[in-house]
């Protein structure tokens, strides 16, 4: 497709309507030559030379021819009837013409030169008769084995594909294989412009039908072998490996539906289209991390295909209720699909073509498969992580956000998945089990996270009836603590904070009290010296009260003395003067 | 178209003048006056005049004027001469000079496996 779109093609391709075909021979078959379609018996060539003339009818309106060498119209009619074709409208409306071309050696007699203008007769006949672009010879090979004449057949056959390309015609020719060749009798010899080759393979019990373009003169293709899968509306290829790594990109993010873990995601969740891995050991909660996702995806109204190896839609989704996530209801809108599928069940390349059918028919925007192990039992783990490779290059292609669990056993080191994809993802958390104390608990951190500032904490994982939530784990000195050892140490904390709480308060109460009773000695003091001031006050004033009377009550005497030496001696006034000196 | 001329008086002559239930009905279909035709057409006239004079009748098909009619009959080569009657229905394909072989085909003469030596 990329080459049809940057560049003209060589020469016209006829798309052949069948998924994933037009992809791999990047637009279709060669318009106007012939194809040769080869493999062995029961890998269905002629289905797929049916389905190239149906959808030319149905999907481009280009009508088509069938010359049947084998069937005859009712038993084509039949068979592709399981793949949802109505052959018998498409013929009435004219889109259509079976022409069954019945060879029995032993009912003819060679006598002479012949040729095949009959079957050119024929076959120009219905292709005008509705007017077709298209044309399937199925298998023309039977030829060989109802003709003696090998020489004019293979005259004829070459006129015939000289014939078909004049008249601009599609075809597809079958051929069975052979042993060391395509065909067994040298078809590819004549039709050398497109060769197709289809296989099936069983690998331990399981069938992988493949698809392989051999040969497309004129043009790129894919040259590997594809899976296909024939299916009730048709044959579905794969193309298994997109060419180049050219996704866009998304800035968006998508919540994981769990809050705190959203949080540790730089507080906004997943990159869209981006892929995570889950992983951890058994029970440790990866598929409730899913279904968390998936709930909060449908709650914003989008779609989401849940892949389950393990468990039956009904057992996930009662299991779910249980942590209070109501997945039903999602089910019942037409948001959320479930596809449980045992991995057994077919092989790794069916199980991508399913996967891949499945998303492009409800077009969700997540994905969850759980668990990608899971797919380890229908393959080697070399072949599991080829597919998961597709399966995530795919996903990213349509900008889809897949969240991928792993199961981890326990022996295994944590951070290595069994298959080793996680360097194919661009985000993984890891779930882990932390034993202390007699008790399992669960622990969550992001290992990694492309293109997020992502927390490096260790978070405890509760499965609550209301959902997962997040705990911060207990960090101290006794080390890292989980679970009721958490509980009990934050309890003992707590009492220590407490107590210390307490601590504080009495001696805050205390230092008030001191200080109280400081005050109060301090006013008593106070009062003493007032009291003490009072009375040396007193006693001061009593005291010059005393020597004020002393000094009157000398003077008094003075003055009675003076008088007694004026009436005596005559010399009152030195004795006066003297006294006054004294 | 004078080789077809030549033809169609020989079919009628095949049935002229018979009942219409001619023991032995032949049907001779080809594409045109092509040489492997006409070689067939005489080569069958010859054979019937020797072998089956009187009791048989034959019918030119051109598949160039009727090409439905090819599916009817399972013609895929031509020219194929086709032994509606009597039953069952044979078809021998080629220009019929193989003179041999078209006996054993109508069942005129024994398989050579048998009749050998």
């Amino acid at each position: 497709m990329r080459s049809t779109k940057s560049k003209p093609a060589p020469f016209p391709k006829c798309p052949t309507g069948i998924h994933g075909l037009d992809e791999i021979t990047l637009g279709g078959l060669p318009r106007g030559r012939p194809t040769l379609v080869c493999g062995g018996a029961g890998c269905g060539k002629t289905l797929l030379g049916m389905e190239f003339l149906v959808r030319g009818a149905t999907e481009f309106n280009e009508p088509g021819v069938c010359l049947s060498f084998e069937e005859t119209a009712d038993e084509l009619a039949t068979n592709v009837a399981s793949l949802g074709f109505d052959l018998a409208t498409l013929i009435a409306h004219k889109k259509l013409a079976i022409d069954h071309v019945y060879l029995e050696r032993s009912l003819i007699e060679e006598t002479g030169e012949y040729d095949l203008e009959a079957l050119f007769v024929r076959l120009g006949h219905a292709v005008d008769s509705i007017g077709a672009k298209r044309v399937l010879l199925d298998s023309i090979e039977a030829l060989f084995g109802g003709l003696e004449g090998q020489s004019v057949l293979r005259a004829e056959l070459r006129r015939l594909f000289r014939w078909l390309k004049e008249r601009g015609l599609t075809t597809v020719v079958t051929g069975e294989r052979g042993q060391a060749t395509l065909t067994r009798h040298g078809l590819e010899e004549y039709l050398s412009d497109c060769v197709i080759l289809l296989d099936h393979q069983v690998t331990e019990t399981v069938l992988t039908r493949r698809l392989r373009v051999v040969k497309y003169r004129g043009s790129t293709h894919g040259m590997n072998e594809y899976p296909f899968l024939i299916e009730s509306d048709g044959i579905s290829v794969l193309p298994v490996t997109s060419m180049d790594l050219k996704y866009g990109v998304c800035n968006e993010r998508a919540s994981t539906g769990v809050p705190d873990l959203d949080t540790m995601f730089g507080g906004h969740g997943y990159f869209r289209g981006s892929s995570i891995l889950v992983s951890g050991t058994s029970g440790t909660g990866k598929t409730s991390l899913t279904a968390h996702f998936a709930d909060a995806a449908c709650a914003r109204g989008e779609k989401c295909v849940f892949f389950s190896f393990e468990e039956s839609a009904a057992q996930i989704m009662r299991n779910m209720r249980s942590i209070g996530i109501n997945l039903k209801r999602w089910v019942d809108k037409g948001l959320l699909h479930f596809h449980s599928v045992r991995p057994t069940t077919f092989g790794l390349e069916m199980h991508l073509v399913k996967i891949h059918k499945i998303i492009k028919q409800f077009n969700p925007s997540i994905v969850v498969v759980d668990p990608v192990t899971g797919l380890l039992h229908a393959g080697t783990p070399f072949e599991t992580r080829s597919i998961l490779l597709r399966l995530i290059d795919f996903l990213k292609e349509k900008q889809i956000t897949a969240l991928l669990t792993t199961l981890t056993g326990g022996s295994n080191a944590q951070e290595q998945t069994e298959i080793d994809i996680s360097s194919l993802v661009d985000a993984w958390l890891l779930l882990r089990d932390i034993e202390s104390g007699g008790e399992r608990n669960r622990g969550i951190y992001i290992l990694k996270a492309r293109g997020v500032a992502h927390s490096n904490q260790i978070r405890e994982f509760l499965l609550t009836n209301h959902g997962v939530e997040l705990r911060e784990v207990y960090l101290g000195e006794v080390g890292l603590l989980t679970g009721s050892a958490r509980v009990t140490q934050e309890a003992k904390d707590a009492s220590a904070a407490m107590l210390g709480r307490q601590e504080i308060e009495r001696k805050q109460l205390l230092l008030q009290r001191k200080r109280v009773v400081l005050d109060s000695q301090i006013a008593a003091l106070q009062l003493d010296l007032e009291t003490e001031e009072q009375e040396s006050q007193q006693l001061i004033a009593q005291e010059k009260l005393k020597v004020a009377q002393w000094e009157r009550d000398r003077g008094d005497m003075a003055n009675s003395r003076f008088v007694n030496q004026r009436s005596h001696e005559g010399n009152g006034r030195s004795t006066k003067a003297n006294g006054g000196q004294k | 178209m004078e080789a077809k001329n030549n033809m169609q008086p020989a079919s009628k002559r095949g049935t002229n003048g018979r009942t219409r239930s001619a023991k032995w009905e032949l049907k001779l279909y080809v594409a045109g006056q092509t040489a492997k035709s006409l070689q067939a057409f005489s080569n069958l006239k010859v054979i019937c005049e020797e072998h089956l004079a009187g009791e048989y009748r034959i019918e030119i098909i051109d598949l160039l004027q009727n090409p439905q009619l090819a599916k009817g009959d399972q013609i895929f080569a031509l020219p194929t001469l086709v032994r509606k009657l009597p039953e069952p229905v044979r078809k021998i394909i080629g220009d019929l000079s193989n003179t041999e072989r078209v006996l054993v085909g109508l069942d005129l003469q024994p398989r050579p496996s048998a009749a050998a030596i």
